[in-house]
């Protein structure tokens, strides 16, 4: 029995919240929420210098062939960091996929510059103003040729490829686009947490690439999301955390009517709730994991289960966090704000809380409740 | 990370079930709800005695206690290797995890070895079933404001007072009991720390009618009761000390709120009628399940974090904090869904096995969430034990017992 990370990757992790800590991660994605820049171009370099996008990419191409619980602990400190890099994009959304879907000559060709950061990916899914599913995707392939537009596509500014869910003759294809030179237009979006870039790309006769089958787009996007969830719930579990520890630092240096404000219930109760929902997102988020590092038939159930108590944690813990600061949660000034909007970010990007809970009770549905025991 | 059991686990795991296969019933059949209150409380006692003997004669009891005492010197990991495989079986729980629980460790700490060998086995067989007096009418959170009086005669301690709650009183032989030996000192300075026969001259045992129509616990009245000093466990005025080991081992013995959970939830969603559609259907109902599924896996998860530190010999976090104030609200909230489900007819009892465990949630989780430490007594320790907030500050710093206001 062993629901833990072992040493070596307890170290990795320890090392990286020094390094991130050491290059001011969290101050500098204010820099970037205050700038519009995007992302922090030197971060990223010194990121990948580190040569985490490497971490799942097979040695075959360069990479360093581990597995996925390594980038799991990298995960939890980008989140509690805040770092304002195009990781989760490039990593958990674009190479995973191109590790799985692609063929051989793509990437022999992607991977090894991915690792490198000459090309960085990302993945685009929404165009409208509500949730999109199989049936209103409206962004088009014909002759391998994008027409169409894509809204709110993570760090699209700085990649190079993007992966295309579209509609073509079949159903619903996943398609690799080159970014550069190829009839696309990026403008970047104004969003609730400007310290991570998203933009509008626009697709005017690009060429693409399909990956997998054609038709196959739907259902190589659930999974690709269903992965990403747990690496999303990592980062999430990684953000409450720091709220926590924020709002319990404040609520001990902080008097009010002679004594510390952590010594009233009202606050205690109130960061024990946060203790709490966090204890239960971090145990949902260990076991998705495992299920992610096994390739387990209960990835599906694991995963939403995880992003959902991740993402309520993190929700909660970051609005309590403000509450914790009275008003001078409410200033621009403190960090608590940062963490309240990536929290809301983080709590969207790769579909809603109910889309997620949506796909959890589905999932126990068709587990046919062996989940449940 | 890996959920497999190391080769020394697994082959304890098969011992464990093996011989519960020869001596019980797996549950999922028909047959008796062997909880507690469920069916004639002699009969269950009787029940509760033959299985807890049958496990005694084979080390099962108490299997992390030492030979002499009856049990196997079993680890931390195999004693939960143990329950999870005993929870698999429709056997009788209950009766015996107070005193195995509370007293039985407080007896082998503080117990001279004498007494030890003189109360220790029959408690672990199942034949002297112990029971807990702490909490009194005006000390509930506040147990160390307990004033039930200990005044010393020769070799004697006279006990006069009133204790509360206390489960199973009525068919106890033996007690732990706290009292105040000094009300003239700072209040938790000012007690000590006994066992006591409950069949002792002077006490009279009082069911307690709870809002279920049960009586599990009862008032226990104390009028000049003798406690011989040998039974004092630990020095006079150490009572608040041993009191506190002993309620860490109730939080432990207490743990999860039992009863209809997410999965039950569910199931029955599946087969009630909701304007002519499955009630799983409906888009409010998914979300909650979807909730209490998340916070039942969360406490499953949870509890194997616990067990993977102990099965690598490390001392588990303070993560098992909140079982107890996460399930009990669970629990409160599936049976109010359940009987809503219901429409009108919500309101009534009726045979069905499902109605009647969405009714037991309902009112017992009301208990659940006071009885051994209430919701709120929890949240204020994991904020002091485990965020490291400050206490409050008290009203009752620094005063006489005697001194310290009580509202009457």
């Amino acid at each position: 029995m062993n629901l833990d990370f072992s040493d070596d990757q307890k170290f990795l992790q320890s090392e990286a919240r020094k390094f991130l800590e050491k290059e001011q991660s969290l101050q500098r994605s204010r820099s970037v929420l205050d700038t519009k820049q995007q992302y922090d171009k030197d971060l990223w370099a010194k990121v990948l210098a580190m040569g985490w996008t490497g971490i799942r990419i097979p040695e075959l191409y360069g990479g360093l062939g581990l597995g996925y619980l390594e980038l799991c602990v990298i995960a939890e400190e980008l989140g509690r960091s805040l770092a304002p890099v195009p990781f989760s994009s490039s990593v958990y959304l674009f190479t995973e996929a191109i590790i799985k879907f692609a063929d051989e000559q793509i990437k022999s060709e992607i991977l090894p510059k991915l690792i490198s950061g000459e090309c960085v990916g990302t993945l685009a899914i929404t165009e409208q103003l509500f949730a999109p599913t199989a049936s209103n995707i409206k962004v088009s392939v014909d002759n391998n040729q994008i027409i169409g537009t894509k809204i709110a596509v993570p760090d699209a500014s700085v990649a190079t490829h993007v992966l295309v869910i579209c509609k073509s003759k079949t159903g619903i294809d996943l398609r690799l686009v080159d970014l550069i030179n190829n009839n696309c237009e990026v403008q970047d979006q104004d969003t609730i947490d400007n310290s991570r870039g998203h933009s509008l790309i626009e697709f005017n006769n690009a060429n693409s690439q399909l990956l997998s089958n054609a038709g196959d787009g739907w259902a190589l996007l659930q999974n690709i999301l269903n992965q990403a969830a747990v690496l999303f719930s990592f980062e999430q579990i990684g953000g409450a955390q720091a709220t926590l520890d924020m709002a319990n630092a404040y609520a001990k240096q902080r008097f009010a009517f002679g004594r510390a404000i952590g010594s009233y219930q009202a606050i205690k109760h109130k960061l024990a709730d946060m203790y709490i929902g966090l204890t239960l997102a971090k145990s949902n988020t260990y076991y998705a994991a495992w299920a992610l590092l096994n390739d387990s038939t209960e990835l599906e159930v694991a995963a939403a289960t995880a992003r959902v108590s991740a993402t309520e944690a993190f929700q909660f813990c970051s609005k309590e966090n403000i509450q914790t600061h009275g008003g001078n949660g409410f200033t621009w000034e403190y960090d608590c704000h940062l963490f309240y909007r990536r929290s809301k970010l983080l709590s969207l990007n790769i579909g809603s809380l109910a889309a997620w809970k949506e796909k959890l009770v589905s999932g126990l549905e068709r587990s046919n409740l062996n989940s449940l025991d | 990370m890996d959920f497999n059991d190391t080769h020394q686990e697994a082959a304890f795991r098969a011992t464990c079930r093996d011989w519960l296969e020869e001596n019980a019933r797996l549950k999922g059949g028909a047959g008796n709800d062997q909880r507690y209150g469920k069916v004639d409380e002699q009969d269950f006692l009787n029940s509760a005695r033959a299985w807890q003997k049958k496990k005694f004669d084979a080390g099962w009891a108490m299997l992390h206690w030492p030979k002499h005492y009856g049990g196997l010197e079993a680890s931390a990991i195999e004693r939960i290797i143990w329950s999870q495989e005993e929870a698999k079986f429709n056997v009788p729980h209950g009766v015996y995890e107070i005193g195995l629980g509370m007293a039985g460790p407080v007896m082998m700490q503080y117990a001279s070895d004498q007494q030890k060998s003189r109360y220790l086995p029959p408690m672990a067989a199942g034949e002297e079933i112990w029971c807990q007096l702490f909490s009194e009418p005006s000390a509930g959170s506040d147990v160390a404001g307990l004033r039930s009086k200990a005044v010393q005669d020769g070799d004697d301690w006279i006990i006069n007072g009133q204790k509360v709650w206390t489960s199973g009183a009525h068919f106890c032989d033996y007690g732990i009991i706290v009292v105040r030996h000094d009300p003239n000192v700072e209040k938790h300075a000012g007690m000590t720390f006994f066992f006591i026969d409950m069949k002792s001259p002077g006490i009279d045992i009082k069911p307690i009618k709870q809002i279920t129509g049960g009586s599990s616990f009862n008032e226990v009245y104390f009028n000049d009761v003798r406690i011989p000093d040998s039974q004092r466990l630990g020095a006079i005025g150490d009572g608040w000390r041993v009191a506190i080991t002993t309620l860490m081992n109730e939080r432990l013995a207490v743990g999860d709120a039992n009863g209809t959970d997410a999965k039950e939830a569910f199931e029955w969603a599946q087969g009630q009628d909701d304007h002519g559609q499955p009630l799983i259907k409906n888009r409010g109902v998914r979300e909650s399940i979807a909730d209490w599924y998340c916070q039942a896996s969360g406490l499953k998860n949870t509890k194997l974090r616990t067990m993977s530190a102990l099965s690598k010999g490390d001392t588990p976090g303070p993560e098992a904090s909140i079982t107890k104030v996460v399930s009990a609200n669970k629990l409160q909230a599936i049976g109010n869904f359940g009987i809503d489900s219901l429409d009108m007819a919500g309101m009534l009892k009726t045979d069905d096995a499902d109605v009647q465990s969405f009714h037991d949630a309902w009112l017992g989780s009301a208990g659940l969430r006071i009885a051994g430490g209430t919701d709120e007594i929890l949240r204020n320790i994991i904020a002091e034990r485990v965020l490291g907030l400050p206490q409050d500050p008290r009203a009752d710093k620094g005063l006489a017992f005697k001194d310290i206001p009580s509202g009457n």
